[in-house]
């Protein structure tokens, strides 16, 4: 069995600061790193692999300077990752990025199961999952808790919030996965060391894809029109006095007058 | 995996240095970091001292993430609101450069990559747990799940070292030698810093080291210049801090709320804080730096030079793992890994001109114990100072007169003042 996964060299969410006057958000200085949810995707392609046998590999779209970024991706077991160097300026257009990857995926030939995250930690647009199940023909099982193989086909239960819904597909079949899935693996001190060997690849999506940097231009057709922050600001209200019944009557007080709880008289 | 000829556990400038020299002599070598990068995990001043860094790594300042090049030193008292300063200052716009200013989560990294470069192998996210011992001698390091043998072990894990301790070659430090270091990286715009420390370009800085106001704690305090960051922070003595019923936060507010000190971080922002234990260091506190298949270097060998004016950690701690390297080479040659086959590595390190200043200055540790030197010298100063300069009602003392009267306020007398000279003198003068 073959398993391509795609990860992603993310933006770290976590260290986006908002200047409380402007609302703009401070990019300068965040650090990128591969996404919390790839680590997810990687222990399903990986488990999968180690069940069935197999091979495994992963594809991202991101700048060069990613390339040293993949070593604890590699060593969780991946045969090779294969990063496509950015063809536009900034970031990727998920549409785009989909177009991309189903070229690559094409590239790596006989893919029997595409395994992504269901949404990215730096641009949480949900889109290049079914878009790229829907580039590459293939089904797609998406919000996937467990993934298995059986007969011959994808099986997984899919987290639909209120219930849980078991469903399978013929292969090729992509499956994009949360994070609730599965808890990744921490590589060893000797995995991380032989994977250090492992390649990345470098691909350019005109000499190794064949695709044209002009029409994927055309194809982004989500523009990015302004990103701004919100601040959240504390109530910050101090209740201070040593009459403790006192105290907490003016603290269901203040409860009720911000219908944090409700009741009647 | 084969047996690597070293493994070294930390890859700050001992551990990276280390591997860059052994790695360059041709020795397979893999170093060990906890942090998820090389400079994630330390509590660091930031100040490097250049000389030793431009003999192993020459004009390292053209390629490495320095911050700014020092210009200016001072060594500032901090009475209640008052200040006395002795300061140094010219022009540090081209080589040969004294010191610069790091940030070691940008710093370490390039360490790591010349060590890489040279051919070691930096495996950061992962902790060295114990070492591995046989018939005691150690022989490798279990870490991240897995064991990993080697001829030689540098330990190199900073000021924290636990593994030796662990493995039961090296006692427990006594509390009265340890300090905890209490630091901030407060951001403010490039030009302000440029201004606010009378920097000529951005490229110039500034280095404060300060006395007083520090809670009733032994210790000092330092602003650092970055390029758009100040460190700043206060390094106190762990009994004193006990003692004084304070959290160590409380000292750095009480520090930063100093007029002087606000005044230099006005309108910045923090963007970092942390806090470590430290050890003192001190030339008569040196262990035995060499055992059966290991070596410690650096801040794990409690390898640190503080006389009051300068404070000296990451260049003796380079100094130390070259002088190690040497000796590692050499017992490679002789294939002799023993405590003996290594032994050269003390020697080397003794002929270094780091270890003569440990040697130069080892009277001043006393005085980092003084605490007349901490709680009431920095305002008596202050005191003598605003006599010196102020016109009152009352009729101007000439310098001894006003002395003798603010000793008397201070509650020190003329034994203890002499006491104290003779102490700082044989310190740091004579």
């Amino acid at each position: 069995m073959k398993i391509a996964v795609c990860i992603k060299y993310s933006l770290d969410a976590s260290e986006v600061k908002v200047d409380p006057a402007s609302k703009e958000l401070k990019m300068a200085g965040v650090p990128y790193k591969v996404g919390v949810i790839d680590k997810h995707v990687l222990e399903t392609a990986v488990t999968l692999k180690e069940t069935y046998g197999g091979t495994v590999h992963a594809l991202t779209v991101g700048p060069t300077k990613a390339k040293e970024s993949f070593r604890e991706a590699l060593a969780f077991g991946l045969e090779d990752v294969t990063l496509i160097e950015n063809p536009l300026e900034g970031e990727v257009a998920p549409d785009v990025t989909a177009v991309i990857l189903a070229k690559a995926i094409e590239k790596l030939g006989d893919v029997d199961v595409v395994v992504c995250g269901e949404v990215s930690d730096d641009g949480f647009t949900y889109q290049v999952p079914p878009r790229l199940a829907e580039a590459l023909h293939m089904p797609q099982i998406s919000f996937a808790r467990t993934a298995a193989i059986e007969d011959g086909q994808l099986v997984a239960d899919r987290d639909l919030e209120d219930s849980v819904q078991t469903v399978a597909a013929p292969l090729p079949a992509l499956i994009s996965v949360m994070e609730e899935c599965n808890t990744p693996r921490r590589p060893t001190l000797l995995e991380a060391m032989k994977a250090k060997k492992k390649p990345v690849n470098i691909w350019n999506v005109e000499t190794d894809l064949g695709l044209s940097i002009a029409e994927l231009q055309q194809k982004a057709a989500l523009e990015k029109v302004h990103a701004e922050g919100v601040v959240v600001h504390r109530k910050q209200y101090v209740l201070k006095g040593d009459d403790l019944n006192a105290l907490s009557n003016e603290l269901v007080d203040l409860l009720l007058a911000d219908h944090i709880i409700e009741g009647g008289a | 995996m084969d047996e690597f000829d070293v493994v070294i556990v930390g890859a700050g400038p001992a551990g990276a240095t280390a591997a860059y020299l052994l790695a360059k002599a041709g020795l397979s070598v893999v170093v060990i970091e906890r942090g998820q990068e090389p400079g994630s995990k330390n509590v660091s001043g930031g100040l490097i001292y250049a000389q030793i860094y431009d003999e192993i790594y020459p004009n390292f300042w053209e390629e490495a993430p320095v911050e700014r090049a020092i210009a200016g030193h001072s060594i500032v008292f901090l009475g209640d609101t008052a200040v006395t300063a002795m300061g140094y200052r010219d022009e540090a716009t081209a080589p040969p450069y004294n010191a610069f200013s790091v940030l070691r989560a940008r710093f370490d990294p390039w360490l790591a990559a010349q060590a890489e470069e040279a051919g070691a192998m930096v495996m950061p996210g992962f902790t060295v747990d114990e070492l591995v011992m046989e018939d005691g001698r150690v022989t490798g390091v279990k870490a991240g799940g897995d064991e990993l043998p080697a001829k030689v072990v540098v330990i190199a894990e900073g000021t924290r070292s636990q593994l030796l301790k662990q493995a039961g070659l090296r006692e427990d430090y006594d509390p009265k030698d340890v300090s905890i270091g209490i630091k901030e990286v407060i951001q403010l715009p490039e030009q302000t810093i440029t201004d606010r420390f009378q920097c000529l370009t951005a490229d110039e800085g500034a280095a404060y080291t300060l006395v007083g106001h520090t809670a009733g704690a032994e210790g000092g305090g330092f602003i650092y210049t970055n390029r758009d960051t100040l460190s700043l922070g206060v390094v106190v003595k762990i009994d004193s801090v006990y003692k004084s019923k304070r959290h160590p936060h409380e000292i750095l507010d009480e520090f930063k709320s100093h007029p002087f000190v606000a005044r230099l971080i006005n309108g910045g922002e923090v963007v970092e804080y942390s806090a470590q234990t430290v050890h003192r260091g001190g030339f008569h506190l040196i262990p035995k730096m060499v055992g059966d298949g290991y070596v410690v270097a650096g801040s794990a060998a409690r390898l640190l030079l503080n006389n009051v004016m300068t404070l000296r950690g990451m260049d003796v701690a380079v100094a130390s793992a070259a002088a190690a390297a040497q000796a590692i080479i050499e017992a490679k040659e002789k294939d002799d890994f023993s405590a003996a086959g290594l032994a050269s590595y003390e020697r080397h390190f003794q002929a270094t001109s780091v270890y003569k200043d440990m040697q130069t200055f080892k009277n001043a540790y006393p005085l980092l114990e003084n605490k007349r030197l901490f709680h009431v010298y920095p305002d008596m100063v202050c005191d003598i100072m605003d006599d010196m300069f102020s016109v009152r009602a009352q009729p101007a003392k000439k310098g001894y007169r006003a002395l003798r009267d603010r000793m008397k306020e201070h509650d020190v007398s003329l034994w203890e003042l002499a006491k104290d000279m003779v102490q700082i003198g044989k310190g740091i003068a004579i």
